[in-house]
């Protein structure tokens, strides 16, 4: 297994270069806690269940995403913030092939 | 002025537990929430999900565990100060507390108990620039009395439960009700969502979609919206209020103002002892605490409570006696007069 390594800005517009293991299980809201790149009790509210909307990103890189579940559809149809780009973290599972991500958090809701 | 022995803030799992283990030691508790049910995240957020990791459940819904924590804790008669959040803690000469809520209740305790998960639920905010202004001049984020919109022109925004059902609701008590959400679909229970439908049918509901509220229009109270639908041009209607329903976000409020020491949104306790924050006789016990190594997990939230009613139970009665007794072996005796025990063997002769 390898690590990837991406790109987060955090809500202060700081940009993190940042090495997340693929072999962990880890999505990319919990890439951002362990990092502590958002104080916690901000970020993964509802621990990922598509259910806060805590840990919305905009993906700024063309990457192939795994596609949108309905859970994650109707979240971000009620959050704020939102544009074209907008993913929850929670939802993003780390692959070897999302290697030089780059997303930045949507602002604190 | 309502006087317990532990009052307990956060009415979720960990803080529904504290009752039990409160109770085994002839401690009485009152628990204040923000939210108008117990039961905290488990009830609030995901009351139909499953949780994997409760001893002895394989699997429990997070609604199905507030249940039974309520019943497990029913004999030793907890009072409730619901829909209300604890505002200020103030320590009294003699070592007790009082705490008061955003509406005035007074609670007098002579332990405090802070289970409050990660805060208090306060309703999220659409990020329109005047809407502080309307607030509780037309912006309403919370229905405390349907009666109140009797006759009045409503617009509510959302797409999820709350914004389906109160829709429906006020659909019989409003002068008009108009729902306006980003998409056409909606995330709620089939029921309502079906039931919106006919009532749109009926024109007893109008339906804006894709749509979004852009602006609040008025002088010193909201008379109008200002509404923009995708890809057109945004209009303006009438209205006496707006109910934005885009759920609830946790935060820590006015507890960070207690003098606790806190630590990435959690407060600081001494888990090599009994939970006890900087402030003595204070206890903060499940998610709201931090220590070395800590996991936010309702397990661990239970064995933090059953810990920290031992040493409330010490602080209550520094003089008295006590050995901890195994629940199979002394019962549980309620408040209420009731008595679990197990039941006596049968001892008789053969012939």
């Amino acid at each position: 297994m390898q690590d990837i390594n991406i790109k987060i800005t955090d809500r202060d517009g700081v940009t993190h270069d940042i090495v997340a293991p693929t072999d962990m299980a880890m999505n990319l809201m919990e890439v951002v806690r362990s990092y502590e790149l958002a104080p916690e009790g901000t970020i993964g509210v509802c621990g990922g269940m598509a259910m806060c909307a805590s840990c919305q990103c905009y993906v700024k890189s063309n990457h192939q995403l795994p596609e949108m579940s309905d859970d994650e559809d109707a979240m971000l149809a009620e959050a704020f913030d939102v544009e074209d780009n907008s993913r929850l973290g929670c939802q993003i599972q780390m692959t070897p092939e999302l290697n030089g991500l780059e997303v930045e958090l949507a602002p604190e809701s | 002025m309502i006087t317990t022995d532990i009052l307990i803030i956060g009415a979720g799992p960990t803080g529904l537990f504290t009752v039990f283990e409160a109770g085994l030691l002839k401690l009485k508790c009152h628990l204040i929430d923000a939210l108008p049910q117990a039961g905290g995240q488990c009830s609030e957020i995901y009351p139909k999900k499953p949780i994997y990791d409760i001893p002895a459940y394989p699997e429990i819904l997070a609604g199905d565990l507030t249940d039974k924590l309520m019943e497990q804790i029913k004999q030793f008669e907890p009072g409730f100060t619901l829909g209300e959040r604890a505002d200020t803690l103030e320590k009294q000469d003699d070592g007790t507390f009082i705490v008061t809520t955003n509406k005035g209740t007074k609670h007098h305790a002579k332990v405090v108990a802070i289970a409050g998960g990660l805060g208090s639920f306060e309703p999220r905010k659409p990020k329109l620039d005047n809407i502080a202004k309307f607030e509780d001049k037309g912006v309403e984020y919370i229905i405390k009395e349907p009666e109140f919109y009797r006759n009045k022109n409503v617009v509510i925004a959302g797409g999820g439960d709350s914004a389906l059902d109160w829709s429906i609701f006020l659909s019989d008590v409003a002068k008009s009700v108009t729902l306006v959400h980003r998409r056409n679909e909606f995330r709620g229970a089939l029921d309502s969502v079906e039931k919106v439908q006919e009532l749109k049918d009926a024109n007893k509901i109008a339906l804006i979609t894709p749509a979004e509220i852009t602006g609040i229009l008025g002088e010193d109270k909201v008379t109008g919206l200002t509404i923009q639908k995708k890809g057109q041009e945004a209009f303006t209607i009438d209205t006496d209020h707006f109910i934005p329903l885009f759920g609830l976000s946790p935060k820590l409020g006015p507890l960070g103002n207690w003098g606790l020491e806190i630590e990435k949104n959690a407060i600081k306790v001494n888990n090599a002892l009994d939970y006890q924050t900087n402030i003595p006789g204070v206890y903060a016990i499940g998610d709201v605490n931090t220590y070395p190594g800590k996991l936010k997990l309702i397990l661990c939230g239970f064995h933090e409570a059953t810990l920290m009613c031992q040493s409330a139970f010490q602080r209550i009665f520094p003089d008295k006696k006590y050995v901890m007794k195994y629940t199979t072996v002394g019962g549980v005796e309620g408040f209420d007069g009731t008595k679990k025990e197990a039941p006596k063997a049968v001892v008789k002769a053969i012939q």
